[in-house]
């Protein structure tokens, strides 16, 4: 018997599904409208892909969505937990305190009081001081009167020794029963500012997470889905369970961007790439290594700074509706779109509004499968010199963001794909070759129904007390543990990517260690 | 005593005796310390939050001229040192520099009357303040660089003859050590040592002297530099002008380049990070490329095989768009940027200034010429 997976992938105008065969071959596709409450939308659209795809609801084993649950709660301030707070590190780091410089509504929305207690260690994994344990109980008591919905701990160094985090969650399993602890050595890496701002973040988000859980199981089980999975893609590239991602929602912020990277290995299986992936008010452009998004050294969510792992994308205001103007003699694409709002205002749909789209029609670079779409209208009504330039503008600005995410000057291969990614033409400089695979319109769910089970650990060590190799298996020991416990087929689970960062001017040899483990989806 | 508090006019700070940051003042100074801290220096985004914690906990930062010292006044530059990741990952506490002053105030039997920065650009512009807001002590509106540089006998306090020794140095925990040294480059080779023990940053109290000494050695009103440039920057973009033009105005400074990053090298040799970028030029630099030798900070800038700028002066990359300021370690492939330069301080440019922070100190067999007279020999063959 078959088993189908289905991928769903929420955009910001709309969200698609698809489903395919175990072989990762597409069955069908759909798209919808992206609702205000992102749940509905997804519900709308795994309707629609079930009954058009005649796929029996008994052979559907998983279902992968790719969401935006996380960043919309964040940066709408909206049904966030209420969190408890610890640092650990007196006497130092007490120059500046936790969330100093967090938007204050976003701060006054997530904080549920902050205690600072003595710990943490040196570079070296040596103890800065001993450990305060009655201060630390005196703030899990206070904590639990007054009723935080998580705790989110960061200690010094605790990439190098995690050790007082962990002592935190041993006496709150006992002092707050049933409270998520989140320790910081799990969610990322070094700089402790940016690394407390995203470990308080993933524990203000767990409770979002839980009801989105919720309420999506729910609407699997009215569709008698009740026995497929659930899996969520994370900012990686990979996916992981509920049951995981329930602990690290914060790996989910800004997965719908990297789906669509991995969505255009999927379909061309090349795994080096430039990818600009065109929807309707944006295009986003990122680089594929070796299968994988490159990775971006730090990230901005909701206004705040983390060292999240998140892929490094350029975002432009340049898509399908991006709206063409002339202004002083100057022509102007975007940013400005009119979004979803195409098939009733662009030119080409009897609308008033000359759009990106309108100029590739009237080009007669693309075509558009709907019968309201009348590409006559566009050449008759847009001035060609209008057409030409506005073209060539857009080209410009398309090419000008691919070269500024590559690291080397040679020209590389550029994947586009997204639904407006129909507009470009076969050409760009500083591409070796530019492919637009089929199916490239729903390359985002794709990538979220495909993805690998992953998880991926950073620590650091001092190669004079260890030798590398030792170092390097024990950070892939642990990234394969993570990986298990993300649901991942333990018997087919292997070491994706090894990184070692030397850290410049720590003696010691002091390396930081970055291990990604992936396997397949235990079903 | 003349008191002035913060009287915006077209004059700036600079006129003003005495005054009290506020939290904009931090926001200016962090900019303008980046730009001349000439892509090194360490990340300020950790010192602007210690300063603007200070000043949210109530405390109050006061910045004095020069001329407000008098002969016999006992100054104490202050800074940290070490790694910058060490600084990112363990945050200060903010009260180890006041184990150093204590330790040194012991040694003199003398209380400390003023602090002062020793470098203008980068982390260690900041860390003064923090210093002067919990001791309630006022910040002398003066530097030993006028930029930034990487070791501590790198300042016009070491070519007035002022010792370095006898310093202190702590770290969090309170572990405070007393230095005295032979000379000056004995004080950086035990320094560095210790700050290894003390966990990668220590905090020293450094180079104590008298107000008359001090008043010939420092390079005056460099706060007040740094405050003014970051102003201009910001009060340009609200205005819709160029910031660097505004930049280059306040700095008496020059553009060099402007263009496209379209190779990095990076070689770490004895432990600092060297390397170097080449620019290919955009607009009216079409076919020109400089390249950017770098040690922590940019050393030397190279147009078409002419040297065009060399250490002490300042040399600035700057994105083009934003007017930022980008550090060496965040130098990469495809970013446009602009490329600036500042003349440095004339105590700089003596022979004994050369002598320490000469290109030929940092290995680059070229003469010093100053960047407004190679200016003028391009535009003016």
């Amino acid at each position: 018997m078959t088993k189908y997976k289905v991928g769903i992938d929420v955009g910001s105008t709309h969200t698609d599904a698809v489903i395919l065969d175990e072989g990762n071959n597409l069955i069908h596709a759909e798209k919808t409208m992206t609702t205000p409450d992102v749940t509905s939308g997804i519900i709308n659209a795994l309707r629609l892909v079930l009954e058009g795809s005649g796929v029996s609801r008994d052979d559907i084993a998983a279902v992968m969505f790719g969401t935006t649950h996380i960043i919309n709660a964040i940066v709408q301030r909206r049904n966030l937990g209420k969190v408890g707070v610890v640092r650990i590190g007196l006497p130092a780091t007490e120059a500046i305190e936790p969330m100093l410089d967090w938007p204050i509504d976003l701060r006054d929305s997530v904080n549920a009081g902050i205690t600072m207690i003595r710990g943490g260690h040196d570079y070296t994994g040596e103890p800065i001081t001993q450990f305060d344990e009655d201060s630390l109980r005196k703030a899990l008591e206070a904590f639990r009167n007054r009723g935080v919905d998580a705790v989110a701990v960061t200690s010094v160094w605790s990439v190098v020794n995690p050790e007082h985090e962990v002592k935190v969650r041993e006496l709150a399993s006992e002092l707050l029963p049933g409270v998520p602890i989140v320790l910081s050595h799990e969610i990322s890496s070094i700089g402790l500012l940016e690394r407390e701002n995203a470990t308080i973040l993933n524990a203000a988000s767990i409770k979002v997470m839980v009801n989105a859980i919720n309420a999506l199981r729910e609407a699997l089980r009215d569709m008698g889905l009740e026995h497929a999975k659930m899996f969520f893609a994370q900012n990686d590239g990979t996916t992981a369970s509920a049951d995981y991602i329930v602990r690290f929602p914060i790996f989910t912020v800004i997965a719908p961007i990297s789906n669509s990277i991995r969505g255009a290995y999927v379909l061309t299986k090349i795994p080096n790439a430039i990818v600009a992936d065109t929807g309707g008010a944006t295009t986003n452009i990122g680089a594929l290594i070796n299968g994988y998004p490159r990775e971006a050294l730090e990230i901005e969510i909701g206004g705040v700074r983390t060292n999240i792992r998140a892929p490094d994308v350029i975002a432009i205001g340049l898509a399908g509706g991006s709206i063409v103007e002339v202004k002083d003699g100057d022509v102007k694409v975007g940013p400005v779109s009119v979004g979803y709002r195409l098939i009733y205002e662009g030119i080409s749909w009897g609308g008033g509004t000359v759009t990106a789209t309108d100029i590739a029609l009237a080009k007669g670079i693309m075509s558009i499968d709907d019968p309201m779409c009348n590409p006559e209208l566009a050449r008759s009504k847009i001035p060609s010199w209008l057409v030409e330039r506005a073209y060539a503008k857009m080209i410009e600005i398309l090419e000008d963001s691919i070269d500024r995410i590559k690291l080397k000057p040679e020209p590389e291969t550029v994947i586009l794909v997204g639904g407006g990614s129909a507009m470009w033409p076969k050409t760009l400089r500083g591409a070796r070759e530019v492919i637009r695979p089929e199916h490239a319109q729903y390359a985002n769910a794709i990538g979220a129904a495909t993805a690998l089970v992953g998880a991926v650990v950073e620590k650091a060590y001092s190669y004079e007390q260890i030798t590398r190799e030792r170092a390097i298996q024990d950070a892939s020991e642990e990234a394969k543990k993570r990986a298990v416990e993300a649901g991942a087929d333990p018997s087919t689970v292997e070491v994706a990517e090894v990184e070692e960062i030397a850290m410049p001017y720590l003696p010691g040899n002091a390396v930081k260690v970055r291990v990604k483990a992936v396997g397949k989806l235990k079903l | 005593m003349m008191i002035i508090f913060k009287i915006y006019s077209h004059t700036t700070q600079l006129n003003m005796v005495r005054y009290h940051l506020s939290k904009t003042d931090v926001e200016d100074l962090v900019v303008g310390a980046a730009i001349l801290g000439t892509g090194g220096g360490g990340d300020p985004y950790i010192g602007k939050l210690m300063v603007i914690q200070e000043l949210e906990r109530g405390r109050r930062i006061e910045i004095v001229s020069i001329d407000e010292a008098d002969g016999d006044a006992f100054i104490v530059p202050v800074a940290a040192m070490g790694t910058p990741v060490v600084l990112m990952e363990k945050i200060p506490s903010g009260k180890e520099a006041l184990y150093s002053l204590r330790l040194l105030e012991g040694y003199f039997n003398r209380r400390v009357d003023f602090i002062s920065p020793i470098e203008a650009g980068g982390v260690n512009s900041t860390i003064p303040l923090v210093v002067g807001a919990e001791r309630g002590l006022p910040v002398i509106d003066a530097d030993g660089m006028g930029r930034a540089f990487p070791e501590l006998q790198m300042v016009t306090f070491h070519i007035y003859g002022i010792k370095a020794t006898p310093m202190a140095i702590s770290d969090e925990r309170g572990n405070a050590a007393i230095l005295d040294t032979v000379d000056n480059y004995w004080a950086e080779r035990i320094a560095r040592a210790i700050t290894v023990k003390y966990g990668g940053s220590a905090w020293i109290a450094i180079y104590p002297t008298f107000g008359k000494l001090y008043r010939d050695a420092a390079i005056k009103g460099s706060i007040s530099l740094a405050i003014e440039v970051g102003k201009a920057l910001r009060e340009a973009k609200l205005a819709g002008r160029n910031p660097v033009d505004a930049l280059l105005d306040v700095t008496h400074g020059f553009e060099l380049f402007k263009g496209k990053i379209i190779d990095v090298q990076r070689f770490n040799i004895g432990g600092f990070a060297r390397g170097e970028a080449v620019i290919e030029g955009l607009d009216e630099y079409k076919g020109s490329r400089l390249m950017i030798r770098f040690q922590n900070e940019n050393l030397v800038a190279i147009k078409d095989n002419e040297v065009v700028a060399s250490v002490p002066d300042l040399i600035t990359v700057l994105d083009s768009e934003s007017g930022k300021p980008i550090t060496t370690e965040r130098l990469r492939y495809g970013l446009r940027v602009l490329v600036i330069s500042m003349p440095c301080n004339e105590k700089w440019r003596t022979s004994k200034g050369l002598e320490t922070v000469g290109p030929r100190y940092f290995g680059y067999d070229i003469d010093y010429v100053p960047i407004e007279v190679r200016v003028k020999r391009v535009v003016k063959p």
